[in-house]
């Protein structure tokens, strides 16, 4: 988890990784290689995109969404139908009744849910999201994410995930990386995060204990 | 008007079909220039002041001023349809050039930030994504060139090249109303037809859109 306020890097961050932005110094290792070893298409295709709204595009059905990147990397076609049906249950959308849809006539949540799915579709070891819960209801949102957090127990994979909010990142992640201004503050395991006594820490796990108390009484 | 119609049918026919071919031609040829410039500027917009500049300069020279000007140049200047033609392209230009280029910079950013991502290449970008968004937008730039032309290719009779602009300069220099609408009016008629198909195709396209 990728955990900041804005303008602290996060989604900079996340761009580095699958060379949508190129580093002005330094280097990029993905899977141990340097980016610059990487051809980008390539690289990009081993990895799962997820954006808030889903970034869909809006004049192809939900079924030529998911079968995106299998359908770019030449699948066989047998092959791809049986993944797209297998992302779209994984996310609850069965394809029978959503596939046909186009992303204007499902909901924000369910566009959220067919953005994961093409994400997934590809079976990408790596996962980039980028706040993709961040313009749901409370609601819809909880109940991605605790879906997500099962589906990551089952699937297990690398995901970078970015987020603002302390409850999402802690709730969600294994491991909360903090920045602050284009730095990497510190990398805590949930537990650590609630218990640092670090000045930088403290006001999220200030803001996180009081949201809870307030729910409490 | 109808009797002097009437009697000339024939000629009415030729006029026509030659209108109809100095306009299409010159909108085929916009076409393929415009929209690959259009593309062109969205990958390179520090271009853009200098192309779209250009275009607007030829759109304020008068239509039977371009004619004479381009009369001199070596190939185009040799026959009459020629020059025509390369005079209603360059008018056709603007409107198609700007309006791809319009309609591709307003493909969603979150869609073409998803699109390159998930590893598409600039081509496929190009194709899957961004032409398929863009077209209505296209299309809208080419139905105002076409009936444009269609009206301005009606000067091009002034320099002998044909079409329904003959009736048009017939009837004023000898001072007949019937010779001017035999000419103005079927032009009329192929504008509004141009504009309904094309406006036809727009809408289609953009129900396509879903967005």
């Amino acid at each position: 988890m990728l955990l900041g306020p804005s303008g602290s890097g996060k989604t900079t961050t996340l761009k580095l990784i699958n060379s949508m932005l190129t580093p002005s110094e330094g280097d990029v290792r993905v899977e141990g290689r340097s980016l610059r070893d990487w051809d980008v298409i390539k690289l990009r295709r081993r990895i799962g995109y997820a954006i808030q709204e889903g970034g869909l595009f809006p004049h192809y059905t939900v079924w030529k969404n998911v079968s995106l990147v299998p359908r770019l990397e030449n699948w066989p076609e047998e092959k791809i139908n049986k993944r797209v049906e297998e992302v779209l249950k994984m996310v609850g959308l069965p394809s029978a009744e959503f596939g046909q849809r186009y992303p204007d006539q499902i909901s924000g949540g369910q566009r959220q849910r067919v953005g994961l799915a093409r994400a997934l579709a590809a079976d990408p070891p790596i996962l980039l999201m980028d706040e993709p819960f961040g313009a749901l209801d409370p609601i819809t949102r909880t109940e991605l994410q605790r879906e997500f957090k099962l589906l990551q127990q089952r699937l297990s994979k690398t995901v970078v995930f970015v987020t603002h909010d302390v409850s999402e990142a802690l709730l969600v992640g294994d491991r909360i990386a903090l920045m602050d201004s284009g730095t990497l503050h510190g990398i805590y395991q949930p537990r650590e995060f609630l218990a640092s006594p670090d000045q930088q820490v403290k006001p999220y796990v200030d803001a996180f204990r009081t949201a809870q108390q307030l729910f409490a009484s | 008007m109808w009797e002097f119609a009437v009697s000339h049918r024939r000629e009415i026919l030729v006029l026509t079909s030659e209108h109809l071919w100095l306009v299409s031609i010159s909108m085929l040829l916009a076409i393929v220039i415009g929209v690959p410039l259009g593309i062109f500027l969205t990958r390179q917009p520090a271009w853009k002041g200098f192309v779209l500049g250009l275009n607007s300069v030829i759109q304020t020279i008068p239509g039977l001023a371009l004619f004479g000007l381009l009369l001199p140049l070596p190939w185009f200047g040799a026959r009459s349809d020629r020059l025509a033609i390369t005079a209603l392209t360059l008018y056709a230009l603007l409107p198609i050039i700007q309006n791809t280029f319009v309609g591709i910079s307003g493909v969603d950013a979150p869609v073409r930030e998803a699109a390159i991502a998930m590893g598409l290449t600039g081509r496929q970008l190009l194709w899957q994504v961004e032409l398929p968004l863009a077209a209505d937008v296209i299309v809208a730039g080419i139905r105002v060139s076409t009936v444009l032309t269609v009206g301005l290719a009606t000067i091009a009779a002034a320099i002998g090249s044909g079409g329904l602009g003959e009736f048009i300069f017939r009837g004023l220099s000898m001072v007949d109303n019937r010779v001017i609408l035999v000419g103005a009016i079927p032009a009329a008629l192929m504008a509004l037809a141009a504009n309904m198909l094309l406006g036809f195709i727009q809408r289609g396209l953009r129900r396509a859109r879903h967005s």
